[in-house]
């Protein structure tokens, strides 16, 4: 059905393109690759005798080849790739099941495959493929999602994929964010809101629990806490674990509290110079807010805000449901990804491995992020002008 | 199906409205958050990763100088190299183990182990050579660090090594003036911040904050380095000639407490303080005997031990006899040799007796029994009574670091022979410094003085300056008593006992001392002599004790000689 629809509207295609959204994103990338090359230089020089821009080249050819890989997608109708969702679950399922056996490690976790030489990260393709394959599901089962049993169906499919990326990637943060993709595109396409905030209670609850019970763990002094447990400790209280888990974390607060309102200039900052470990990765926010201070963190938390707004337009008058649920799930990946990694950089959450979409270093996330955009832009091309 | 033609469902893009509104009050949270870090908790942050960039280096202050009356210098300062190694720096440690053991003279396990270690900055050899210090600069070794700084210099070496006393690895004063005036001398260390990565490499761009040390305070002394070399040299020969174990010499001002030399021969070379003398074979020595031998060397004999006075102490007896009027000057005594105290027959020097002499007299022959005699007169009470007035049972108040109290029996156990004992200054001990204090307020018109080295303190470039002042206790002798004493004690010189003391032209006054050391019968002695001139209104006291001397060991034979030749010397040049 949605396949017919599909080809009825081709017909009526507009030229429409978002300039706005393109906008935002190519300021972005543009930024985030001034801010890679400012937390890398310095100990890229030391790393690759005197090659600065090491972390700048590789992340410019991978920002390349995503802009790339954006237009492209941008121009095939979106409806195109409802053929795939399965096979997209499928595939994030083999990917992350290849790491057992094939996985690359770095930095004591094991979360990439190598792939002809080109290295990729299981965790960032099953998030496009969640997107697609709920928002292809949610439409086939119409009103049914209403009901009882089609709510909890849609609620289940993220929990496989999610537990995989959990217990065989150690990572936490891509499980989370599958698994509020999957809630934010139930949320939208559910008209109650009831279980909704029986669920975010329920959420909430749960994590105080957990935090309850590890601080009294450690109150009664049972040394057997695990690394969460040290985790939640030291989200608490990081000065007492200032040589251990508390370690980035404070160091990250020391870059954005030294960067005070108008912070240090472009360049000065001096956690990057390796007292920040990798600060071009999960703690560039750090730095930015170091270098460029309040107003520069404000004004980088506006660009995403407007960029979540632009999805949001685009969402509300996309030509179809599965149009508006991809856009959604776009949305709730950029979001989810962008305020857990700020709250994780100002200790307002504890500390999960998480990179800041479009600006931190990372070729696979970037370049899925742009094959996202490139989706959204498709969406709106479908957007007919007096929609708007 | 007309819906084929897909349009929203309005709570579609209501809630699409709703995540988009949830996810800008999260925002604006985090906005609220990073206003806080960044704005009210900036300072502490800033604070907290400042501490964590810089690496502080400190730069010595140069210790104050220590500058004698005549503006000789006596403490000063060189400049000499620190040299560490920064352990992030180095880049062939082989090279700079092989060099530093090379130029420094150091074993190679030595500089291996410190040049391995892994931290931010490492001593290697403090007080080297600037020359060195140089050398190893040159190399232009990566992570090598020669800093400049200063070291104790003592011009004259020996002169008054046990007065001046010297300074430790961190510039401190170890004994002498160095610690009494520490905090004058010390100054405010500097410090170079330098801004580093994580690593502890300097980040160069960054530039380096000095904060300049402030230079200790210059201390203007009372010694004139004439006088104490010229005492020093008399010392060194009357100790060699006389086999003595050591000789001390005292010249202060009896008017002001103002002390002009002090010689405690053998002294030591300040320059190498930790040299014990080349009899010893230091070799075999633990540490412990070793720096025992080390205080031993560094002992001020002059202040630190107490000896008994002997018979200059009946300045004492004869002063607090006159003052309450138990003897005057024409009082007629006969000496038959002894005198018997209870059941105890003390003798007197001379076993014939001195026969028939009035008190100044017995003075002059120091006349134990006469002195007994007065002593019983004067009573238990009266005689304490004079040692409190005299200030002879407290410290000097001397600025120099550890002066011996006095040693006195309990005032309720001195029965007649004690008494007796004390009249001619035995059975009890008390400081050289003391004796030459107390002699020195009982001729200069009854008042005792706090003798004293340290005048006044300036900063280098002399623009504030602090002059230090000393108690003085009036009328603790009367004036009359006062020059009673400086006339009988005058005539000890002229005529009696203290005639070596005489020099032609000069009105000079004195008593003379020889005391056996404890215990009794050891054979061992010690003479003194305590001379002042001009005797009617004394500006110069000095007083000379030979410990342990061979041969003749009468002080008014040995001792008063030392002084005789001193102040044919000195009284002259003060005169100047």
């Amino acid at each position: 059905m949605a396949t017919r629809t599909a080809s009825r509207r081709q017909s009526n295609i507009s030229n429409y393109m978002d300039y706005s959204l393109l906008f935002i994103v190519l300021f972005l990338l543009g930024f985030g690759l001034v801010m890679v090359y400012s937390t890398s230089s310095y100990e890229a020089n030391i790393t690759f005798n005197g090659d600065s821009a090491w972390y700048l080249r590789k992340q410019l050819t991978a920002t390349i080849l995503g802009v790339v890989v954006m237009f492209v997608v941008s121009n095939i109708p979106y409806h195109f790739w409802e053929r795939f969702a399965v096979l997209g679950y499928i595939v994030s399922v083999v990917l992350i099941l290849l790491i057992i056996p094939f996985g690359h490690e770095a930095n004591g976790a094991k979360r990439w495959l190598y792939i002809g030489g080109i290295s990729l990260q299981p965790a960032e393709v099953a998030k496009l493929g969640m997107i697609l394959f709920l928002a292809s599901m949610i439409c086939s089962m119409g009103k049914k999602i209403r009901e009882r049993r089609g709510f909890y169906t849609v609620l289940a499919v993220p929990v496989p994929i999610a537990l995989m990326l959990w217990r065989i990637t150690s990572n936490m943060s891509s499980a989370i964010i599958v698994m509020g993709i999957a809630v934010l595109m139930l949320f939208v396409s559910c008209p109650d809101y009831k279980r909704f905030i029986l669920l975010g209670i329920l959420a909430v609850a749960g994590a105080a629990l957990v935090v309850f019970i590890i601080v009294k763990m450690a109150e009664s002094g049972a040394d057997d806490l695990n690394f969460r447990g040290a985790r939640i400790l030291a989200w608490l209280d990081p000065e007492a674990y200032a040589s251990g888990k508390g370690f980035q974390t404070l160091q990250g607060l020391y870059a954005i509290g030294s960067g005070g309102i108008l912070g240090k200039g472009l360049g000065a900052s001096m956690q990057k110079l390796g007292f920040i470990p990798e600060a071009q990765n999960d703690m560039i926010f750090s730095i930015i807010c170091e270098e460029l201070g309040l107003f520069g963190a404000i004004a980088v938390i506006l660009m995403f805000i407007m960029l979540i707004w632009r999805f949001m337009i685009v969402a509300n008058n996309a030509p179809d449901l599965f149009g508006a649920l991809l856009v959604v799930g776009v949305l709730g990946h950029i979001a989810i990804q962008v305020i857990l990694n700020i709250a994780v950089v100002t200790n307002t959450i504890p500390n999960t491995g998480i990179s800041l979409p479009f600006i931190s270093y990372g070729g696979t996330s970037v370049l899925f992020l742009l094959a996202e955009i490139g989706l959204v832009l498709s969406v709106a091309k479908g957007i007919r002008l007096k929609d708007l | 199906m007309k819906e084929v033609e897909y349009t929203h469902k309005t709570f579609h893009r209501n809630k699409t409205v709703v995540v988009m509104f949830i996810c800008l009050a999260m925002f604006l949270g985090l906005i609220g958050r990073l206003v806080y870090l960044m704005v009210f908790q900036s300072e502490y942050y800033t604070q907290k990763a400042k501490e964590l960039h810089e690496r502080e280096r400190s730069i010595k202050a140069a210790r104050g100088r220590i500058i004698d009356v005549n503006g000789e210098i006596l403490a000063d300062n060189r400049t000499v190299c620190t040299i560490s190694v920064i352990h992030n720096q180095i880049k062939d440690p082989e090279r700079v183990i092989e060099v530093l053991c090379k130029e420094l003279d150091l074993s190679e396990e030595y500089v291996r182990k410190r040049v391995e270690k892994y931290s931010s900055i490492e001593k290697i050899k403090s007080n080297v050579d600037k020359s060195v210090g140089d050398i190893v600069r040159a190399y232009e070794l990566d992570g090598v660090k020669v800093d400049e700084d200063y070291k104790r210099y003592y011009p004259y070496e020996s002169l008054a090594s046990k007065v001046l006393g010297f300074t430790g690895g961190d510039n401190q004063g170890i004994i002498g003036l160095e610690v009494i005036y520490e905090e004058y001398l010390q100054g405010i260390a500097g410090t170079i911040l330098t801004v580093t990565d994580a690593k502890g490499v300097e980040v160069s761009e960054a530039g380096e904050e000095r904060i300049e040390p402030v230079n200790g305070n210059d201390l203007y002394i009372s010694m004139d380095m004439n006088i104490q070399s010229y005492a020093t040299q008399l010392a060194v020969q009357t100790m060699e000639t006389k086999q003595a174990d050591s000789v001390s010499i005292i010249v202060m001002n009896p008017q002001n407490g103002e002390l002009m030399a002090m010689v405690n021969v053998p002294e030591f070379d300040l320059n190498n303080p930790y040299t014990l003398p080349e009899t010893v074979n230091s070799e075999e020595l633990d540490e412990k005997k070793k720096q025992e031998l080390l205080n031993g060397m560094w002992r001020n004999g002059c202040i630190n031990d107490t000896y008994e006075p002997g018979s200059t102490f009946k300045m004492i007896t004869a002063t607090a006899a006159l003052e309450e009027g138990v003897v005057t000057v024409n009082d007629n005594f006969s000496c038959p040799g002894y005198v018997m105290v209870g059941d105890r027959r003390i003798r007197c020097h001379k076993i014939a007796g001195h026969g028939g002499e009035n008190f100044v007299q017995a003075t002059m022959n120091s006349c134990n029994p006469v002195f007994v005699t007065v002593g019983l007169r004067l009573g238990v009470d009266n005689f304490y009574k004079y040692f409190k007035k005299l200030g002879l049972l407290d410290k000097t108040g001397i600025d120099l670091p550890g002066e011996a109290r006095t040693i006195m029996h309990k005032k309720e156990n001195v029965g007649q022979v004690e008494l007796a004992t004390i009249s001619f200054g035995q059975s009890f001990q008390i400081t050289p410094i003391q004796l030459a204090v107390t002699a020195s307020s009982i001729v200069n018109g009854g008042r005792r003085v706090t003798p004293h080295f340290g005048v006044r303190v300036a900063s280098a470039d002399g623009s504030e300056s602090k002059s230090f002042s000393y108690q003085v206790k009036e009328n603790v002798v009367s004036s009359e008593t006062s020059e009673t004493m400086r006339y009988i004690l005058e005539q000890v010189v002229e005529n009696g006992g203290g005639k070596n003391a005489y020099i032609e032209g000069y009105r000079i006054g004195g008593k003379t001392a020889t005391s056996q050391t404890l215990p009794r019968g050891s054979g061992k002695y010690i003479a003194s002599f305590v001379g002042f001139s001009p005797a009617d209104n004394p500006t110069v006291l000095a007083m000379c004790i030979i410990n342990n001397p061979q041969g003749t060991y009468y002080g008014g034979q040995i001792a008063a000689p030392v002084v005789r030749q001193l102040f044919e010397n000195i009284l002259p040049y003060l005169a100047r």
